[in-house]
């Protein structure tokens, strides 16, 4: 188990202070720890460029606090929730606290990543300590100014008090803080005495959202700055044979039309190896022009004439290949327990499911864009990017620059889900600035992120189950993924020490269709045919599905296999407690239920969906949700996460479907792509445990379990089971809606 | 390129532009206008959304040359002070999670909650259902509108 009582406070040397010249106390510190304890700190908050920490925090000599926040927010949040878990600690009211988006220099700071559902989980601890080293600072200084003992002092909401009744503000005692030595040690505080964490705090960003003010990448502008678009190939295995752009060249506003790709390609040869780095050896067309439009429009008119470079593969082949690779010899097995052939050989009923999944965009809201100025000096890069560190390095090898000529500068992002973390729309941006020696915009329309994406690999899993004596005695996944999707320590989640005879093993077929990270990657598919299957093993055992999970549970508490991360009790908790508020069982006729619980990102979730039949059609009516997150930080923005997660969830899994033809993607909008739109949700009700364990990610946990509960749900009602995504072409129905 | 006069947030505003030139880019490129936002450009997730003569409108299919006569509002004009109804609303309900479709989400519930005063829950899933929240904070949009809906009854 977590704890959160046992921290390591003797590292001290994180963190520094300084005396503002213009009043007021400034501390530096990182978000990653330790990471360049040496660094000197600015004398002036004018001068700071972030080198040497990312993240900082003013005090000024009235009290006001200033927390400048580096983390990428792509809308997960955190740009509010970190800087409450640094006032929690540091003790100030929350209306007293600015927070600021800092500029980044990404020579200089480590793991700015926001990814994995991780920043709150690395964070914590450093964050609180930070909070609390500040306080006592400032305690000490009004100690020092009684003279009398720290330890009979006190600070709360910004005031700090002695036995003896008197009280000095924190901004009164900053200037002599600043000039004290960092103390060794300092207590956190109580859970409950918290009063900001676990409160329900409105988004520091809300006011600039409400009123349109620029904040995203999109929205950045320079003087001078023009604006390019790039035609890519429209499908994937495709080459630029030759094209035409004397109509493109006569359209108002258009300044150039030139391919890029060279430096691209010179990139991918120098072997320079990154996951986040996805590029095409395809030759690109790019028009430059002043505004959007006219890059835009030039575009459209552009003729081209493409070759086939490698396969260009179609959906009907990849089912094929991924079928033969399920039935096949070439499966790696990832984890194996007991004897599972023997399991099969003396069962009284075998069960075999096949589940099918396709690719899927991410279709973040803000189209992918970057800004780019390449001078001789230094390269300046912004935009929204999931990856900045990873940006700057993989622009210095395609320029051929040093890193520390570069900077990167994060905006808000319209939406990530995966796809922000790799960087191609950043290195076009950087080979088109260094062609034409201007800033410049690159600026991707729907059609171009939709069809040349970085998908959810399509996924196939064929489940098989041995029941004996009414006990599920072997399981055994097998997982056919394009370009691979079976990672890390996935294969010892549930039902990993859950069942004695337990396999699971997986093999890729290598397609050139980009695939990636997309929210709750590796997992988003798997959940709904784990969960699908477990609702059937269930129905054969003729047992309430909810408690099979809770009797299958207690084989994993008190585990000794160090492979296997979630906890047994943690589970059992979540499910009870949605079993409570969900009133599992005891709805009225005509509600139908079906229930799904998923660990991943180190968070425990279980969900029950009720619908309604309408004209003999399901309508999803409500989701409960129970969440074992650890320490709740900002309520508000959790439960946020958590019903964007089961909606987002639901919506891919009844709608999300991108196929392929020739290489090509078969939808390229919204026109013909479907997400899930407001008559189509369902009301979600979410409940967190309470808890004192240290916090863990929300930004993905809720989506992996919703599309399990709500077909289990659509079984109840129907008696139909479904076995691919989306659903609505499983049903052959377009009217299931909420 | 013609010259064109449009009336934007209540002032008189020239430009110089292609006829063809989408509203949209109008107020993003050319104005500085940035809050109303591009997602499809084909308007199917209400992103671009602006009011027309108070009508919700998606601004990438309107032509400059067609606005010679109507008042535009965009998000920049829809109170002074982040104050209409609507806006305190999303506040209170803490609606966005990214953030980027909510522009166009306010001005949608705005212009409808102007002509119906007092909407049931069916009527309000209907007039926001063409707006995509690709983080699907509907609950919040669904609830804000209600809560905007009581505040300006």
């Amino acid at each position: 188990m977590e704890s959160q009582t046992n921290i390591d406070f003797s590292r001290r040397n994180f963190l520094k202070t300084s005396l503002l010249a213009s009043g007021g106390m400034l501390i530096g510190f990182n978000f990653m720890a330790a990471y360049k304890p040496n660094a000197a700190m600015p004398s002036a908050i004018e001068n700071l460029n972030f080198n040497d920490f990312n993240a900082y925090i003013k005090i000024s000599d009235e009290g006001f606090i200033t927390i400048f926040s580096p983390n990428p927010e792509i809308g997960q949040g955190v740009k509010t929730s970190m800087p409450m878990i640094i006032a929690e600690e540091l003790d100030v009211d929350w209306n007293k606290v600015t927070v600021v988006q800092a500029g980044l220099n990404t020579k200089n700071f480590k793991g700015q990543i926001a990814g994995g559902s991780q920043s709150i989980r690395s964070n914590w601890d450093v964050l609180r300590q930070t909070g609390a080293t500040a306080k006592q600072m400032l305690i000490n200084a009004a100690a020092q100014k009684w003279t009398v003992d720290p330890s009979t002092c006190s600070a709360s909401k910004g005031i700090i008090s002695n036995s003896k009744g008197e009280t000095l503000d924190y901004g009164d005692v900053v200037k002599l803080a600043a000039t004290l030595p960092i103390p060794e040690k300092v207590l956190l505080k109580e859970i409950k005495d918290f009063h900001i964490i676990g409160k329900e705090i409105v988004n520091v960003d809300i006011d600039k959202i409400i009123t349109g003010k620029p904040l995203f990448g999109l929205d950045f502008k320079t003087e001078g700055m023009v604006y390019a678009t790039v035609v890519r190939p429209p499908a994937f295995g495709q080459t630029l044979v030759s094209f035409d752009v004397s109509e493109a060249k006569s359209i108002s506003g258009v300044l150039d039309v030139f391919t890029i790709g060279e430096k691209a390609r010179n990139f991918l040869s120098k072997g320079y190896v990154s996951w986040t780095s996805i590029l095409s050896e395809s030759d690109k067309i790019v028009v430059v022009a002043t505004s959007t439009w006219a890059a835009l429009k030039a575009k459209k008119t552009i003729k081209t004439v493409w070759k086939q470079a490698t396969e260009l593969e179609s959906s009907a082949f990849h089912d094929k290949k991924l079928m033969a690779l399920l039935e096949g010899d070439t499966l790696k097995v990832i984890r194996e327990d007991g004897n599972i052939n023997d399991s099969f050989k003396q069962a009284d009923t075998i069960i075999e499911r096949t589940y099918h999944s396709p690719f899927l965009p991410h279709n973040c809201l803000e189209p992918m864009n970057f800004y780019a100025n390449v001078t001789a000096s230094k390269i300046e890069l912004v935009g929204p990017t999931q990856t900045p560190e990873e940006v700057s390095k993989a622009v210095a090898v395609l320029l051929d620059r040093k890193v520390e000529e570069i900077t990167v500068e994060m905006t808000r992002m319209g939406g990530g889900f995966g796809r922000r973390l790799y960087s191609d729309f950043a290195l076009e941006a950087a080979e088109i600035a260094a062609k034409i020696q201007k800033p410049v915009k690159m600026v991707s329309a729907r059609e171009d992120d939709m069809t040349t994406g970085v998908y959810k690999p399509s996924v196939k899993y064929q489940i098989k189950a041995a029941i004996k004596d009414g006990k599920i005695t072997g399981y055994h996944l097998k997982e056919a993924a394009i370009n691979g999707n079976m990672y890390g320590s996935i294969a010892h989640f549930f039902p990993a020490g859950c069942i004695p005879n337990y396999k699971v093993a997986a093999a890729t077929y290598n397609s050139n269709i980009t695939t990636g990270a997309w929210r709750a990657p590796y997992t988003n598919f798997l959940a709904f045919a784990e969960q699908s299957f477990f609702d059937e093993l269930a129905a054969a055992i003729n047992i309430d599905p909810i408690q099979l999970r809770l009797d299958l549970l207690q084989k994993v508490k008190n585990t000794t296999d160090k492979r296997i991360q979630y906890s047994g009790e943690r589970m059992e908790n979540a499910i009870k407690l949605v079993r409570e508020k969900s009133n599992w069982g005891k709805t009225p006729n005509g509600i139908y239920q079906g229930f799904a619980s998923y660990y991943s990102h180190n968070t425990h979730v279980a969900e029950v969906a009720d619908i309604e039949l309408k004209d003999g059609f399901p309508i999803i009516k409500k989701v409960t949700v129970a969440v074992d997150c650890g320490v709740v930080i900002n309520l508000s923005g959790a439960k946020n996460q958590v019903e964007g997660g089961v909606i987002d969830g639901i919506g891919h899994a009844m709608f999300g479907d991108m196929s392929f033809e020739n290489g090509r993607p078969t939808a390229k909008n919204f026109d013909v792509y479907r997400l899930i739109r407001m008559q189509e949700t369902p009301k979600v009700e979410v409940h967190f445990l309470q808890n004192d364990l240290s916090p863990t990610g929300l930004g993905e946990p809720g989506l992996p379990p919703a599309g399990g509960a709500v077909a289990n749900a659509i079984n109840a009602a129907l008696g139909k089971r479904v076995y691919s995504q989306p659903f609505v072409k499983a049903l052959k129905k377009n009217t299931v809606v909420g | 390129m013609p010259n064109y006069t449009l009336n934007i947030n209540g002032q008189t505003r020239t430009v110089t532009a292609d006829a063809d030139t989408p509203l949209l880019w109008i107020l993003r490129d050319e104005l500085n206008l940035v809050g109303t936002k591009f997602g499809c450009g084909i308007a199917q997730c209400g992103a671009c959304t602006v009011h027309i003569d108070g009508f919700a409108t998606r601004s990438c299919q309107l032509q400059v040359s067609m606005l010679d006569d109507v008042k535009i509002n965009t998000i920049e004009g829809l109170s002074e002070d982040g104050n209409h109804p609507v806006q305190e609303a999303w506040k209170e309900i803490d609606v966005p999670q990214c953030g980027y479709c909510q522009a166009g989400q306010i001005m949608t519930a705005a212009a409808f909650l102007a002509e119906n005063k007092n909407p049931t829950e069916e009527e309000i899933r209907e007039a926001m259902h063409g707006n995509i929240c690709r983080c699907a904070s509907y609950n919040r949009i669904e609830e804000a509108v209600k809560v905007a809906a009581e505040k300006m009854s």
